[in-house]
């Protein structure tokens, strides 16, 4: 399954946020995106899951998805977006419930998904009781639990602490090898790009275009190598110098909307 | 040359000036035997004044007075077929001002077309006070029950509106675009995520109207009625039987007392999540 996404123009009112964006995510594919604050990565994957209408442009989903599949292009959101209400469990099974499956299904794939999170012992609790890794443990159950084919990830450790970010980190990178799921995955954190990403998508400063498109052809399970750190730190600084300029400027921008 | 100074750590700590603690206080902590000594001595403090005629008791009759008019008023039945009817006004008046409250604030808070008709007329016939309404009701209703549950739902009706639409106003939109990009149908968006996340702002709503409909039955049955504790409470007092009337104050608290407390296990059960 190949999710791919053409975006000519999108804009708010009279503000343009991005401009001839395309990038096509294949089976298997981790494609980071990275930018300046405000530079429209959000935007850009409200549009690839059809959460946002682009002005103008579209988004193509190629070949079918897996049987199993309920919710082709889920989304893991930076602030987790747990109903407080419900249970651990019964966030998980939340995207199950207006689908036709029989209970023992369900159930069946609610363990699971918190099983391959670590949660199972808390499928109790209540997201309150949860530390904020924790939490996006489940916000990950929650898309896990519709077997997805791509995973739409807004900046999903950006609202965690440095430790934990690191910890979930690689789960999620464990998790993405072994289902061999494709994902979008936006940050701006040079480090989690370097680690997780194919391919990595530079976005310019505000209207977004793309500056440069960096394939990383390591496997992922060999970057944490002591010569292969060095190699993605030159990449890394290489990144860096491309957007330093634009990201300084973007940050001394005052909004005037 | 200073600065080196002061960093180096001393080999023996230097006498000095101890740093006194400055963080204490303004930490309230509930005191419930001191709520309940203050109250004794309250109700004692009264009983003396009357007691040993500081006060006349037709002005402010004895607690002991009170509960033996209160007794009375129990046995012989008039309390409950004044409490009675009372409680069924309040009852039919705030669930039919409180169902189509949350209609129309739900209504509000959901469609951009029914807040630009709704939010104007709420907002300028809010601030009426529901009891000018009563004449009217009267003659538009005939005298009655009508006009005075009417009455009521009318002061239910706007408080819970307004908590209804801006508890709805208020659903975080990460949840509701969450359960969009799950594919979640309207109807289940609006039973599993707006109303639970709306619940503990209609609750909140809850608790300011059911103190407008005890405010409304009172006056409304003050004005014309036959029965009920406001026209007890007036006739009390045209009478100058003042511990009667003194009797019907107290069961009026406790009945506040009584459904806030409703209320509060309501909260309990329902917002345990918070």
């Amino acid at each position: 399954m190949e999710l791919i996404v053409e975006v000519k123009r999108h804009a708010y009112e009279q503000l343009a946020v991005l401009e001839d964006v395309s990038l096509a995510v294949r089976a298997g594919e981790i494609v980071a995106v990275i930018g300046p604050s405000g530079c429209g990565k959000s935007t850009l994957l409200g549009i690839a899951g059809g959460i946002l209408k682009p002005s103008e442009g579209r988004v193509l989903l190629a070949g079918a998805a897996a049987a199993d599949c309920l919710n082709p292009l889920t989304y893991i959101f930076q602030d987790f977006a747990l109903l407080p209400w419900r249970s651990v469990a019964r966030n998980v099974a939340f995207p199950l419930e207006h689908h036709r499956l029989d209970a023992a299904e369900r159930a069946r794939r609610v363990a699971d998904a918190l099983q391959r999170t670590g949660l199972a012992e808390f499928a109790d609790a209540l997201p309150k009781q949860l530390s904020g890794g924790m939490r996006q443990r489940v916000g990950i159950a929650r898309a896990l639990v519709v077997r997805p084919a791509v995973l739409l990830m807004d900046e999903p450790l950006s609202a965690l602490d440095a430790q934990t970010r690191e910890l979930l980190m690689e789960d999620f990178l464990d998790l993405l090898l072994r289902e061999r799921m494709a994902a979008i995955y936006v940050t701006h954190n040079f480090a989690e790009a370097l680690r997780l990403a194919d391919r990595i998508v530079v976005l310019s400063r505000r209207p977004g275009r793309i500056k440069e498109v960096v394939d990383i052809a390591l496997p992922q399970r060999e970057r944490r190598g002591k010569s292969a750190q060095a190699e993605l730190a030159e990449l890394g600084e290489r990144l860096w110098s491309l957007i330093r300029d634009e990201a300084s400027s973007a940050e001394r921008e005052v909004a005037n909307v | 040359m200073s600065e080196a100074r002061i960093a180096e750590t001393p080999a023996a700590p230097a006498p000095g000036r101890e740093i006194a603690f400055r963080g204490g206080g303004f930490l309230p902590r509930p005191r419930p035997l001191q709520s309940w000594l203050a109250f004794a001595a309250l109700l004692a403090l009264w009983q003396a004044a009357t007691g040993f005629g500081w006060i006349d008791p037709v002005f402010l009759p004895s607690p002991l007075g009170i509960a033996y008019a209160l007794w009375d008023l129990a046995v012989s039945g008039e309390l409950w077929r004044n409490l009675s009817i009372s409680l069924l006004r309040i009852g039919s008046g705030w669930v039919i001002g409180s169902a189509l409250g949350l209609v129309l604030g739900l209504a509000m808070g959901l469609s951009s077309l029914s807040r630009a008709i709704g939010m104007p007329l709420v907002s300028s016939l809010y601030p009426i006070p529901k009891i000018a309404l009563l004449p009217l009701l009267i003659l538009w209703l005939g005298i009655g029950e009508a006009p005075k549950v009417a009455t009521i739902a009318a002061g239910v009706f706007f408080p819970t509106a307004i908590a209804t639409f801006s508890g709805v106003d208020a659903v975080p939109r990460s949840l509701i675009r969450m359960s969009q990009s799950f594919d979640l149908p309207m109807r289940s968006i609006l039973w599993k995520v707006i109303l639970p996340a709306a619940l503990p702002s209609i609750l909140a709503g809850f608790r300011i109207s059911i103190s407008t409909a005890l405010l409304l039955v009172v006056s409304a049955e003050m004005i014309g009625a036959q029965f009920g504790i406001g026209a007890f409470l007036l006739a009390a007092g045209n009478l100058m039987q003042s511990d009667q009337l003194m009797a019907g104050v107290v069961v009026l608290s406790l009945l506040g007392l009584g459904l806030g407390a409703l209320l509060g296990l309501v909260e309990k059960a329902f917002l345990k999540w918070r």
